[in-house]
């Protein structure tokens, strides 16, 4: 087996996770997890820290000066992640959310009360994780508007040969960039441009493309982007939303409350402007700062290269899962260095993901056994759970050998 | 792998390998009911034939984890042929095994557990080799899936539920 040459100094970057390489006898972590969040190096921690220790104060209201450095703060990493993603008006492009899944509710029930009604169509497709799903089920029931979904092909990618018919009448399209089950990367460009031949706009969940890739949302034709700040290294509770300035300025504000009015009568109120405007609340300060200085950190590492050494560990790690095992099942696309993503989902015999995910734990091995939530995609499927491992940046050849090593036992045990 | 060979007992293996009272009987006279977990996608389906008072025959049909298809093969050992309040019995004991008490009026019947002497799970037999579960929190559900599933059957005979 040809080892991996990686364009990431792997052993280093590991130094700076703590929990990756934590002492006090435990065994270190395998940490196969990263698609359902990420770890978080030093300088991420670091930056909330300060934060609360030096100038925590509420934001956008005190004139004394840590108040005013809190807001500065808060703001600048409003911008950092703007340009990260390549936000064209970062400063009012990009409203920060709880998470990626509050991103696509407010699209669904900011724009989509507006926007939708009986009659109308939203076009999604079958491999949506419950997150871009569910906002639509639950607005669909209050508007009556009709769901189409994007089919999965054979090969794990959407198939897209219907999709100018799929896209006629819809005024939305909502996709995933990558699947967070099969690793698949969508090829949003055609996406993109049915759907606006057919005047729907684009919605892109981009959670598990932003830790992973160069993202331009400026440069795709996209509308709207919605991202999670905990599985590119930031802290749970931040995540932000990008659209087009335009649309944003058109759409009704989601949540009501503080810091997203301009003016408050007993009769009314006048909504404050971008980005503000959809941000009700006290917002999580240090979790945007903590999210400024992850996406500072992958811009150190390159994302580049995150993305090229993920796609040769990718490589390595189906090439040695099926070689070790006939009995492996997986379920993603072939290896591809645009269209793969680290994400490998897989059956292991008949034995229930469960069971796998225990084993490996024993090794301290941390897999995801389950749906994923994307349920009607393990319909497609066929199959009630998978198991997954999936990939960062600070993962290598080492942890892909201890989950093949660590299989051993599964099959042992279970055949 | 201390923990692991607890968890995964070689009976427990066995029952899961070649499982007990496996099928399905028909429905009247049998009453069928299901167990779901939608977290894993574990599922049982039981056939319950009571008569007399007693389980004269169960089958148990089902997909998911070893330790859930492994405890319904166990359970379906262990109550096929006893009366109905011995398999009631039988089923406190068992989840008392696996940490969960059951709350005073939770099955409709009086308080009675707190002065309850804790199950010795040598008492259990076989059963017994389940108790490593409890050193998995997550796994206690996978256990006692088919079991609250086989509780919801007796109830639903003893309250006259129609399969039509």
């Amino acid at each position: 087996m040809a080892a991996v040459t990686s364009v990431l100094d792997v052993g280093a970057l590991k130094k700076d996770f703590p929990l990756l390489t934590r002492g006090d006898g435990d065994p270190p972590l395998v940490y196969l997890d990263s698609a359902a969040s990420a770890q978080h190096p030093q300088a991420v921690l670091d930056a909330m820290d300060v934060y609360y220790a030096t100038t925590h104060a509420n934001v956008h209201r005190g004139v004394y000066a840590i108040a005013e450095e809190a807001t500065r703060q808060l703001e600048a990493a409003r911008l950092r992640l703007g340009r990260f993603i390549g936000a064209p008006h970062p400063q009012r492009e990009i409203v920060f959310t709880k998470n990626a899944t509050e991103a696509i509710n407010l699209v669904a029930f900011a724009w989509g009360r507006q926007n939708l009604g009986a009659g109308d169509v939203v076009v999604l497709s079958e491999v949506e994780h419950h997150a871009n799903l569910v906002p639509w089920l639950m607005l669909q029931s209050e508007l009556g508007f009709a769901i189409r979904y994007l089919p999965l092909g054979g090969d794990f990618h959407l198939d897209l040969s219907g999709i100018d018919r799929l896209v006629d009448g819809a005024k939305l399209v909502g996709v995933t960039a990558v699947s967070n089950v099969l690793g698949t990367v969508v090829d949003l460009d055609p996406i993109v441009t049915a759907a606006h031949a057919a005047g729907a706009l684009v919605l892109v969940d981009g959670a598990q493309l932003a830790p992973h890739r160069r993202v331009d949302v400026g440069g795709s034709g996209i509308d709207f982007f919605a991202l999670t700040g905990h599985k590119m290294l930031g802290p749970t509770g931040i995540g932000a939303l990008w659209g087009r300035a335009e649309l944003l300025d058109a759409m009704p504000p989601f949540l009501g409350g503080g810091e997203m009015v301009r003016d408050v009568r007993l009769d009314g109120f006048t909504p404050n402007e971008l980005p503000w405007k959809f941000e009700a609340g006290t917002p999580p300060i240090a979790e945007a700062i903590g999210l400024g200085a992850a996406v500072d950190y992958l811009e150190t590492v390159g994302i580049d290269a995150v993305a090229a050494h993920e796609t040769a560990l990718v490589d390595y790690a189906l090439e040695r899962l099926t070689a070790a095992y006939d009995e492996i099942r997986i379920f993603g696309p072939a290896p591809d260095p645009v269209r793969r993503s680290g994400v490998i989902s897989f059956a292991f015999g008949d034995v229930h993901p469960h069971d796998v995910a225990q084993v490996l734990d024993q090794y301290g091995i941390c897999v995801r056994a389950g749906h994923h939530c994307a349920k009607p995609l393990m319909r497609v499927l066929g199959v009630s759970a998978t198991t997954r491992a999936s990939l960062y940046l600070y993962n290598d050849e080492t942890d892909i050998d201890a989950l093949v090593d660590g299989l051993a036992t599964v099959r042992k045990l279970f055949s | 792998m201390n923990e692991l060979e607890d968890l995964y007992r070689e009976i427990i293996l066995d029952h899961y390998r070649s499982p007990r009272n496996r099928g399905e009987l028909p429905v009247p006279p049998a009453h069928r009911v299901e167990g779901f977990n939608p977290l894993c996608g574990d599922e049982i389906v039981i056939f319950l034939d009571v008569r007399d008072g007693a389980v004269h025959d169960l089958r148990i049909t089902g997909r998911g984890c070893s330790i859930s298809q492994s405890s319904a093969s166990m359970m379906s050992a262990a109550v096929k042929g006893r009366p109905v309040g011995e398999v009631r019995d039988l089923v406190r004991s068992f989840k008392s095994m696996m940490a969960i008490e059951e709350l005073p009026g939770d099955d409709g019947e009086a308080p009675e557990g707190s002065d309850r002497a804790p199950v010795d799970p040598g008492t259990l037999g076989e059963l017994g080799a389940l108790q490593g579960v409890v050193k998995f929190p997550v796994r206690i559900k996978c256990a006692t899936l088919a079991w609250n599933a086989l509780v919801q059957g007796l109830d639903e005979i003893e309250e006259g539920v129609d399969d039509a």
